[in-house]
């Protein structure tokens, strides 16, 4: 005996495939200018500088295969160690800085009153709205070692600061301290994660008598968890390719010829291989060895996430 | 958030990369006959793109008008600011460069080895360019495996400047301080530099490292490179003996570092400048800043001489501009009518004399200019006149007299690279990170592995 079951099944099925067909064709019809997009300006440039890293080229000339030369060049190379040693100590000691600033900023714009927060909101960001270059610049001027703002401010309580922006002991701290200037964007991020919080698990927090400290530390840093990690992976990856400031500061058109080898970070000696030496076949290789370092770390970032990054609806 | 010049850098290679053609060095230009598409008198048409070059002052919009009158119907558009060598090398790598660039004479051989600009020995004898009014430091600097591939224009020499009262409170004079006696410079920059409490107030005299090492080694009896621009000459005795002596200069002012950051405090181009302010005693600078000077504190006390080597004579390292025809240009005639134009005397006299009306409008010093034309430079320097101040007048005497003793390094194919090679040599001094004879002895490998490199590829595509 026919049933409308099987028969609504015969029936269904393929309307709902072409249903879904149909739906997949618009999804990318709409989509279609970013693939479009990301296959001609990103995939296809990336694949290519694979083969790139592979050859001699100077943009001019046609590319000559040199196999793995290019990567074993860059491997003896000791302005590569220098450029990787210089960016490794900057990450190191940046990103955790950034972090640290941007949360304590973020907790004290917690604390101001709903209208009073917009205003400074805008405050801490405004910052990061300036050109790059000029903070380069202002690097110039804050640290200058003889008449600078922080050596003055140095100088008011007694300390004789440093030649920041040419002692090489001094330089990668100046540009570090340089860097806080733009903080901006991840107090936003970390000050929109702070407001999510519940208000009742400080509530019960403060029955169970926990002070401020144990508050932050057990409810409010858990809690925000997922925006801090957020915030440490993407300026680690900013922070491996540092460039503009300290370009401005020690290599751009302030210091045609005066440079400091402290500053040279990897994206800088990368610029220079590629549009001052036109050696591209190198510069790609480095570029690919920088995309493998960031992956790495990235990727080991990733699998400590899972132990530290409280989500919601977790086990 | 905001760094990320690798993705952005490295796209840019990618893009430039996808988008190359690939093209190779042009054959050398053949001798000129019949069949030479350069000429003085032909009528010209099209189009001239010209990079790199901003009509910014009387001195180039003045050349600029007798050029476009010169050119007929040829559209010219200017596309202005320094020139973006991403910019010029991806286009003539997609194939369609600018018909004219203006480039600093220092990357004439860089261009020149990868075929991105053509020899202009047709050019020249077509037009009926005087190669031999040129200033010969200039034109060295743009002649690349014997032939020329660009006409210079500009000279940029040095003067030493001085302030006079810090001079006299010292016992001092400006022979003192020109350079030709480095021991009494030693004793000067001692007398000169002040401290207050235990910060430099001061500075003695800055020798301008590490721009200015070229112009310490060639006064002491040696080059940075060989006449050829094969052969780096950077351990060379007297180039190790120059660094370190002007290394010591700095180490006797508490150290480059010290030097330096006094030095960036300074408001360069302001009334408030180092020698109106009295807080340098002299140092070899680029002779603009005379203009600098006596247009911002006209009464400063100031003290001129050439810089001069130990027999007196003057000395100087040129460098400057240079107008040059990329391969694959649409309009190389009109090109090459331009470069010929925008640099011949009458041109330099017109412009000079527009400058010299203007600076007298408004009560200023006309101090000449220094057009990389032997010639020209002659005749501006009629056009100069005493201008009451026996101080201004010897900036003018210094400054011509160091134009004439001018040297240049000649182009390789490796400009950039052997730059870099004996900057990042003096800075790891300055920096004190390696001793004078140590740094230039790694620069000199890592400059002659790269002349090595670049000459063998320009002579395996020459054979070819």
């Amino acid at each position: 005996m026919p049933t409308g079951t099987t028969d609504r099944r015969t029936t269904t099925r393929p309307a709902l495939r072409r249903a879904r067909r149909r739906d997949a064709r618009a999804a990318l019809l709409f989509l279609s200018p970013w693939l479009l997009g990301f296959a001609i300006f990103t995939a296809w440039p990336v694949l290519y500088s694979g083969y790139l890293s592979l050859t001699d080229y100077d943009v001019l000339n046609d590319p000559s295969f040199v196999g793995l030369d290019n990567y074993r060049e860059l491997f003896e190379d000791p302005k590569v160690t220098l450029a990787l040693r210089n960016t490794f100590f900057y990450v190191a000691v940046q990103v955790p800085l950034y972090v640290l600033v941007s949360l304590a900023l973020a907790l004290l714009l917690n604390t101001a009153s709903r209208r009073s927060a917009g205003f400074f909101r805008t405050v801490f960001y405004l910052p990061n709205m300036t050109p790059p270059v000029a903070v380069g610049v202002l690097l110039l001027l804050v640290f200058n070692g003889q008449n600078g703002l922080i050596n003055e401010l140095l100088g008011a309580i007694g300390i004789d600061g440093p030649a920041w922006t040419t002692d090489p002991d001094w330089v990668k701290p100046a540009i570090i301290l340089t860097s806080l200037w733009s903080t901006g964007s991840s107090v936003i991020i970390l000050f929109a994660a702070l407001r999510n919080v519940p208000q009742e698990l400080y509530d019960a927090a403060r029955v169970d008598g926990a002070n401020a400290w144990q508050r932050l530390v057990r409810i409010t840093v858990p809690m925000i968890s997922p925006a801090l990690f957020f915030v440490f992976v993407v300026n680690t990856i900013a922070a491996f390719q540092t460039f503009t400031e300290a370009y401005t500061a020690f290599f751009g058109s302030g210091n045609t010829t005066y440079s400091n080898d402290a500053a040279l970070f990897y994206a800088i000696y990368l610029f220079q291989q590629a549009f001052e030496f036109l050696n591209m076949g190198y510069a790609s290789a480095m570029a690919w060895v920088l995309f493998v370092i960031i992956m790495v770390i990235t990727a080991i970032q990733l699998l400590v996430s899972r132990r530290l990054v409280y989500l919601e609806g977790d086990q | 958030m905001r760094r990320r010049p690798t993705v952005v850098g490295a796209c840019t290679v990618l893009v430039l990369a996808g988008c190359a053609q690939g093209t190779n060095p042009p054959a050398p230009s053949a001798p000129s006959g019949a069949d030479n598409p350069f000429s003085a008198t032909t009528e010209l048409t099209g189009t001239l793109d010209v990079m790199g070059f901003g009509a910014g002052d009387e001195i180039a919009t003045v050349r600029m008008e007798r050029t476009k009158e010169a050119l007929g119907d040829v559209q010219v558009n200017l596309v202005e600011g320094d020139l973006d060598i991403q910019q010029f090398l991806s286009a003539v790598a997609a194939g369609d460069p600018p018909e004219l660039i203006y480039a600093n004479r220092d990357q004439i051989g860089t261009f020149a080895s990868r075929g991105a600009i053509i020899p202009l020995t047709q050019c020249i004898e077509g037009e009926g360019i005087a190669v031999d009014d040129f200033v010969p430091a200039a034109v060295d600097q743009v002649t690349f495996a014997g032939e020329l591939y660009g006409i210079p224009e500009f000279n940029s020499i040095q003067v030493t400047m001085a302030n006079a009262d810090l001079l006299a409170d010292a016992g001092l004079e400006i022979a003192d301080v020109n350079g030709s006696d480095r021991a009494a410079l030693d004793e000067a920059t001692q007398a000169l530099h002040q401290r207050d409490g235990g910060d430099l107030s001061v500075i003695g005299y800055d020798p301008k490292l590490p721009e200015f090492l070229p112009l310490w080694a060639h006064a002491g009896g040696a080059d940075l490179i060989s006449a050829d621009g094969r052969t780096a000459q950077l351990d060379d005795p007297a180039v190790v003996a120059a660094l370190e002596w002007a290394v010591g200069l700095y180490d006797a002012q508490g150290g480059f570092p010290v030097v330096k950051a006094v030095r960036d405090s300074a408001d360069f181009f302001g009334s408030g400048n180092q020698f109106a302010s009295s807080t340098l005693g002299a140092m070899p600078m680029e002779q603009w800043y005379v203009n600098v000077l006596n247009d911002v504190s006209p009464d400063a006390p100031m003290a001129f001489d050439a810089v001069r080597a130990a027999d007196g004579e003057p000395v100087a390292f040129a460098s400057g501009s240079a107008w040059a025809i990329p391969a694959g240009s649409d309009n190389p005639a009109a090109a090459c009518r331009w470069a010929r134009v925008m640099t011949e005397v009458d041109s330099w006299v017109a412009a000079a004399e527009e400058r010299k009306g203007l600076r007298t409008e408004e009560g200023k010093t006309f101090t000449g200019v220094l057009t990389g034309n032997a010639v020209a430079d002659e005749a501006v320097r009629a056009l100069v006149e005493p201008s009451g101040s026996e101080v201004w007048d010897s900036a003018v005497e210094a400054m011509y007299a160091a134009n004439d003793a001018a040297f240049s390094l000649p182009a390789n194919p490796a400009d950039a690279e052997f730059e870099s090679a004996w900057q990042d040599a003096v800075n790891a001094v300055l920096n004190g990170q390696a001793e004078p004879a140590e740094a230039l002895a790694g620069a000199q490998e890592v400059a002659q592995e790269t002349l090595d490199d670049a000459w063998a590829a320009w002579d395996a595509d020459a054979e070819s």
